[in-house]
């Protein structure tokens, strides 16, 4: 073979092995996704269920954490709700911003044990979208979710945790791409 | 043979060459740029020997006394970056270059511009990592994995200096890989088919497509965190939807091929020099060649065993954990293939043979302790002590360093035409064995008692073990300036050697002429 013939086709590979870097990226959601492992939260927007299965109930409990210098106090107004499997649930969150300028607030939610993640369907949550606070304000939030039958029998609690960004530098510059990498993940 | 020597001597006289430093870095030449590479590893070998010296110095007591927690956070990153793409990588490339076309019988390497090329950007990317300790701020504290956020959020400014070094140290060896490929498909002589080819270049030819695959996946890596840390994306940041576990993914997609980028060619070296000691022919042949592809194919799969306390699903510890001790059949294979060829041979102790035999011995050690740590259950106690670091040093120093060690008394002759001083060779074989094990051994026993790594003190009870580790460390470097004077008085003079330095060794490389002409197989040799 020409020596111009192979390097350009290895030359080929190495690029295109940079770009499988970064196709990493979506690919290990996608993998995750089709064998189930790894349970990362459903972000889509739930539809109602169609069944309640009333022969069991599931604890599901809330907890959130500020990130770092986040200046937010967010918390669930009951600690753990008693659910059955397909009803929906109604929960209020109360958020304040503590400090003393506006500030853009971004949850990311995580569901503990992993496994059951992909069973937490949300309808509505205020980590679908980023969210405004002026100085000090203090909001209410509704989050409307249920868990589905699926869920393996063996799982009887649940953990929905929140970590709470303060993302007022990034929001300003460009506030769509933010919340649509967010929702994408 | 000789009438052949001959013409290339002539073709030699005729040569236009420039003088003094220009010579060396226009040069195209393979012998030159092997050369090159060779003296780039050693000093570099030497600056990232310094930083672990100031590391076994910290540590020689409980406390902080020598430098602060900042500075020795950046002294065990730079040591780690220099050793690995500073030291044992350029070493294997160097030796590639200087003996994969003597090898084949090719008259250079295939690119040669190129070549120079993948030497002389090496040293400005260096320049620019060692410059980054001496700024505003420090050089890079956040571990040669550079795990995000570490790297990204909380890393300073000089961050950017770091990346890009990295960046042209993975183009350097992208292109010296592509070359190494290109020579060995395109220019071997007549009737070398694959199956004769030497092991060297058989395994150095499944490193340079390691390197190919898994250089770029590094480069994206380090983009990703140069994006992340300032022109605000967030691949590795939850507040924009990313995730820091990712980094460890793509890092170690990497990091995993990385680690037999370094061993393969060490393989290659020992399975050179142990027949030739021996007076055998390499015993099992063909298996080395299946197992070397099957080690490098199995390293995509493994690279999770880096991140079983991440809290993977138990699904994929499983996997990764089979995957991983599926690679020690085939490592397994080549060291009693390794065995098998010593077995009953004429064996002497030669400089290069000792090195081999101690490669052979402390490299499978370092085996065993890298099948402990693939055990997941076990893996949550030894993740981040000082057990993982005895098992990579084991594996790196014993092993990838021993083999460079081992192959540059082999071919040291070839080079320079003259023989070495033995005793002193011998003083170095015999001092750094001692104190390699004294250094690592007892690191075993301090991490498996829960001694994290990367840390500047540590709890009292460790403090004995810790100042047997330190004296172990600065023998062990001391000793390798014997090495350092070894090679230059052979290289300044010596007692002649013939073309055949070793009566048992075969191959193209010892029928050209000691020290070996400037232009080698001009004309392709006819191989039986």
């Amino acid at each position: 073979m020409e020596h111009s013939v192979l390097l350009k086709k290895l030359l080929l590979s190495a690029v295109a092995m940079f770009a499988f870097a970064f196709a990493l990226v979506p690919l290990y959601d996608v993998f995750c996704d089709v064998t189930g492992l790894n349970g990362k939260p459903n972000m889509e927007v739930a539809t109602q269920s169609q069944q309640i299965v009333n022969s069991r109930t599931v604890d599901v409990s809330f907890t959130t954490h500020a990130q770092q210098s986040a200046p937010f106090a967010v918390k669930a107004q009951q600690y753990m709700v008693q659910v059955k499997p397909g009803e929906m649930t109604e929960v209020t969150f109360s958020a304040q911003n503590l400090s003393k300028s506006a500030r853009v607030m971004q949850a990311v939610p995580s569901v503990s044990p992993g496994r059951a993640a992909k069973y937490l369907h949300k309808m509505a949550c205020f980590c679908f979208d980023k969210q405004a606070f002026a100085a000090s304000e203090q909001l209410e939030f509704k989050l409307l979710f249920y868990v589905d039958t699926e869920l393996p029998v063996d799982v009887k609690e649940l953990t929905l945790s929140y970590t709470v960004f303060d993302i007022s530098d990034s929001a300003q510059a460009n506030i769509h791409t933010v919340t649509a990498s967010a929702v994408a993940s | 043979m000789s009438t052949l020597v001959e013409s290339q001597e002539q073709n030699h006289e005729h040569h236009h060459m420039p003088k003094g430093f220009k010579r060396w870095l226009y040069t195209t030449n393979h012998k030159d740029i092997g050369s090159l590479y060779l003296i780039f590893s050693l000093t570099m070998f030497i600056v990232g020997g310094a930083m672990a010296m100031v590391i076994r110095a910290e540590l020689f007591q409980p406390g902080l006394q020598l430098v602060d927690p900042h500075f020795f956070n950046q002294m065990t990153t730079v040591h780690g970056l220099i050793m690995v793409f500073g030291a044992v990588m350029p070493a294997f490339t160097g030796l590639a270059n200087w003996m994969i076309p003597m090898m084949i019988g090719a008259p250079d390497m295939a690119l040669p511009r190129m070549n120079n090329w993948s030497f002389w950007i090496l040293p400005f990317a260096f320049s620019i990592l060692l410059m980054s300790l001496f700024m505003e701020g420090g050089g890079p504290a956040f571990g040669w994995t550079f795990y995000a956020p570490l790297s990204t959020t909380y890393s300073n400014d000089n961050t950017a200096l770091f990346v890009f070094a990295v960046h042209i140290m993975g183009i350097s060896s992208i292109m010296g890989a592509i070359n190494v490929i290109v020579t060995i498909v395109n220019l071997r002589a007549p009737g070398m088919t694959w199956m004769k080819l030497p092991l060297f270049v058989w395994t150095w030819l499944i490193t340079a497509f390691l390197l190919i695959a898994v250089m770029p996946v590094l480069a994206g890596a380090v983009t990703m965190v140069l994006t992340d840390k300032y022109f605000g994306t967030s691949f590795f940041d939850a507040a924009g939807g990313g995730d820091p576990v990712m980094f460890q993914h793509i890092f170690w997609f990497f990091g995993h091929p990385e680690v037999y980028i370094m061993i393969l060619p060490a393989f290659g070296i020992i399975s050179t020099i142990v027949p030739t000691f021996s007076r055998k022919k390499l015993f099992g042949y063909a298996s080395m060649v299946y197992a070397t592809s099957s080690i490098a194919l199995l390293s995509f799969v493994v690279w999770a065993h880096h991140m079983f306390t991440t809290g993977m699903p138990l699904a994929g510890e499983l996997f990764f954990m089979y995957a991983t001790m599926l690679i020690s059949v085939p490592t397994g294979v080549k060291v009693f293939n390794w065995v098998a060829t010593m077995w009953r041979g004429s064996i002497t102790f030669e400089i290069p043979m000792l090195f081999s035999i101690a490669f052979i011995v402390l490299f499978t050690l370092g085996g065993f302790s890298g099948l402990m740590l693939a055990i997941t259950p076990a893996d949550f106690q030894y993740h981040d002590t000082y057990f993982v670091v005895a098992h990579f040093h084991y594996v790196l120093v014993t092993g990838a360093v021993f083999s460079i060690m081992a192959g540059a008394y082999y071919w040291l002759p070839k080079w320079t035409g003259h023989m070495y001083n033995i005793a002193l060779a011998k003083w170095h074989f015999w001092l750094s064995l001692v104190s390699v094990n004294v250094l690592f051994f007892p690191m075993h026993f301090v991490g498996l008692a829960g001694m994290p790594r990367r840390i500047p003190d540590y709890a009292l009870q460790f403090a004995d073990f810790n100042a047997i580790i330190s004296i172990g460390g600065f023998a062990f470097g001391l000793s390798q300036l014997l090495f350092v004077l070894v090679v230059y008085k052979c290289a300044r003079g010596g007692e002649s050697v013939p073309s055949k330095v070793w009566d048992g060794a075969e191959g193209l490389e010892w029928e050209v002429a000691s020290p070996a002409p400037y232009h080698t197989f001009s004309t392709p040799p006819e191989v039986k």
